[in-house]
């Protein structure tokens, strides 16, 4: 006789399982069913995450995310009017924006037209529905952020996405937003999953924004997975405008090739719960990695970066900056752990981090690590956190500029530091545009 | 009625009365008084840790000073309830002795913040780009800066003397009433300090005052003062002409301090 222990659910537990009883209802009966009842499955094993768990030491999911809200509708015309300025963030560059409303994929939104030779777009609702092979191969192959629980609760759900191939040796003319724009005015569940593929030789530019209603605490669960080939460029910009009251859990998770170069910036402003979580593995040798973000936070805001690089490859250089600007009552949580694998040797890579306290009350959680098997690399990290220096501000003030002025170019120049690595820029006028409206924004 | 009006026209530019200053409960100032009239200019003389650099902080402001006991008037308001920024808009500039530095913020950027500053708060309008930009361009280059250096970073990777230049400059632009250089003699070679005494220099008008504080003497060789003041242990001990710099320079201050440390 076996014991069976029944851990129990808390409220979101048992929503989600019910949820994913009645979705799985839905869906034929067929390979990627079978990976969404795996990926269930290993979530139900794990439920959700708490402070006890190492990688969500500072973002305890179980106390964080109360209940899990249903799965969201197919958008009504009026989500879909409102959804007309989503995106204007990025309105100055000219990219080629596809738009998903809800969730979903909206075609009359989206400038499908005249794609480029070598660049493809198209729907992953569409290729689930047609049970594509090509699908089905490319979901099973090996993705570096299996096992992370907000991961497999998006491979359980997965609606619909953006799937984007940029064929090898064509560069992309135009970057690519996808536009993600929550429209509903009551609370649900979105779970999009993209795929990117770079070949070898391409590049692309390819921005991403979020953004939805303040009141509302919808939930978004938002996955990448990103393949970039051999040689290949490739440059992602993320911008997290969410409402005040939601909770947005986003995963990248890529493979990159040998003598690549990869770019991700993310700039993080909205929602209420917010963990953006990077998953890279370098796969191959020589490659450029500049991974950086700007958060800037306040009120009750909690914004988390968590990322894993693993270099699986030798001589890859890997620069992160992460800056955060924490003001009211808000905590900015940043999590990096640098793997460098046996073999990977001349691996250079180095992590700082850097926190602005505006309050007393704001708080932020630093944990880099590394793991290193390779005895012929240079690593390093570095992390500070602090108020704003009383003198540079008594030096602009005594210029005759005024306090909250002063506060604001030192502020600006801070972020300014991060976005200086963003490889575009008519983007980085975009996100020193949004820092200045964050900034008119304190009280 | 007739001596009434003869108060309000002779208000003297700055007036100092019995300023005692604390640093942590100890006393830096005890009981400094100094006259400053337009046209004039002072320069405050004294040993390390006399107090000279703690006048030019509480002239313009800087926190973690406490006033004790004292006032000051600049234009007979009194400075010691005026933030920072309000002192900068009413004329009073303080050249750094340590000019800081500001990654992210471009020189030219933070001049033009600065000068707009307070003219809004004169109520004067904004200068127009072209006519700031003529500005900057003029200053400059009679302090021969390079104009490269202007879009770079506040004073990042700058030199000494280009530190010390671009706070003229920054003098230059802004216009003061009344400027009070803080050791800016300090890491200068001779041929920095030249440049920059000849940039003081053309800013000396029957308007502004300036109060030109040094340890030694031989900034004062190019910046000729018309009053010099000994301060020691936080009082002005002796005030005299050009020529008791001289005699600070041959003698030293001991004296000064000796004397100083006598009086209760």
């Amino acid at each position: 006789m076996t014991a069976e222990i029944t851990p129990i659910k808390t409220a979101a537990e048992s929503h989600l399982a019910e949820a994913f009883a009645a979705f799985r209802g839905g869906f034929a009966d067929d390979a990627v069913a079978a990976r969404r009842e795996a990926a269930f499955r290993r979530f139900e094993v794990q439920g959700l995450p708490h402070r006890r768990v190492e990688e969500w030491k500072y973002t305890d999911l179980r106390a964080l995310m109360r209940d899990a809200k249903p799965l969201a509708a197919a958008p009504d015309a009026n989500a879909k009017a409102r959804a007309k300025s989503a995106g204007n963030i990025f309105a100055a560059v000219n990219a080629r924006r596809i738009v998903f409303v809800d969730g979903a994929l909206v075609p009359e939104l989206s400038d499908l037209a005249a794609l480029e030779p070598g660049v493809k777009i198209s729907s992953l609702a569409d290729a689930l529905g047609d049970g594509s092979s090509e699908l089905t191969k490319r979901l099973a192959a090996a993705s570096p952020a299996e096992g992370d629980v907000a991961y497999e609760l998006n491979t359980a759900f997965m609606g619909d996405g953006a799937i984007v191939e940029v064929a090898a040796g064509v560069k992309a003319a135009r970057p690519l937003h996808l536009v993600f724009v929550y429209g509903a005015q009551r609370a649900a569940a979105v779970f999009s999953r993209s795929l990117v593929t770079v070949g070898a030789g391409a590049g692309l530019a390819l921005l991403e924004s979020h953004e939805g209603p303040h009141g509302v605490d919808y939930q978004i669960n938002t996955a990448l997975d990103l393949v970039v080939g051999d040689g290949a460029r490739l440059s992602r910009i993320k911008v997290n405008a969410e409402g005040d009251t939601a909770l947005h859990l986003a995963t990248l998770s890529a493979t990159i090739g040998a003598n690549a170069s990869v770019s991700d910036f993310a700039f993080l402003s909205g929602g209420l719960v917010v963990r953006n979580q990077l998953f890279v593995r370098c796969a191959g040798a020589a490659t450029t990695l500049d991974l950086g973000g700007a958060s800037l936070l306040r009120g009750k805001q909690h914004g988390d970066t968590t990322l894993m690089v693993d270099h699986a490859a030798g001589g890859c250089q890997g620069r992160e900056l992460f800056k955060s600007v924490l003001d009211g009552g808000s905590r900015g949580v940043f999590q990096g752990k640098i793997i460098v694998r046996p073999g990977a040797q001349k691996t250079d890579s180095r992590m700082m981090t850097r926190a602005l306290l505006l309050s007393e009350d704001a708080e932020a959680d630093n944990k880099p690590e590394l793991e290193i098997f390779a005895d012929d690399v240079q690593c390093g990290h570095g992390a500070t956190s602090g108020a704003l220096d009383e003198n540079l501000k008594f030096y602009l003030m005594a210029r005759g500029i005024p306090e909250k002025e002063a506060e604001a170019l030192l502020i600006q120049s801070f972020v300014g530091e991060a976005i200086d690595t963003v490889p575009h820029e008519g983007v980085r006028d975009a996100l020193a545009a949004a820092t200045l409206r964050w900034l008119k924004g304190r009280s | 009625m007739g001596e009434e009006r003869a108060k309000e026209v002779y208000v003297s530019l700055l007036e100092i009365k019995n300023l005692t200053v604390k640093i942590d409960d100890r006393e830096i100032l005890k009981g400094l008084d100094l006259v400053v009239d337009r046209g004039e200019v002072h320069a405050i003389m004294g040993p390390n840790g006399s107090g000279k650099s703690t006048l030019a902080h509480v002239l313009s402001g800087k926190p973690g000073y406490e006033v004790a006991n004292g006032e000051v008037r600049f234009e007979g308001v009194d400075l010691l309830e005026l933030a920072p920024d309000e002192r900068a808009a009413r004329g009073i500039f303080l050249a750094f002795q340590y000019p800081l530095e500001i990654p992210g913020v471009a020189t030219m950027t933070f001049l033009r913040t600065a000068l707009n500053a307070q003219r809004k708060a004169r109520g004067e309008a904004e200068l127009s780009t072209p006519d700031f930009m003529k500005r900057v361009r003029e200053q400059a280059a009679k302090l021969s800066i390079d104009p490269e250096l202007l879009r770079r970073p506040v004073n990042v990777g700058f030199s000494g003397g280009e530190k010390k230049r671009n706070e003229i400059l920054q003098m230059a632009l802004l216009e003061p009433k009344l400027a009070v250089l803080d050791e800016t003699d300090s890491g200068l070679d001779i041929d920095a300090l030249k440049v920059v005494a000849d940039g003081v220099n053309r800013l000396r008008s029957p308007d502004r005052a300036m109060l030109v504080i040094t340890h030694y003497q031989r900034l004062l060789n190019h910046i000729v003062p018309d009053v010099v003041h000994v301060l020691s242990n936080g009082r002005i001990v002796r005030s005299g002409g050009s020529d008791l710099a001289l005699e600070l320079e041959a003698r030293g201050y001991a004296r000064y301090q000796d004397e100083a440390a006598l009086t209760p």
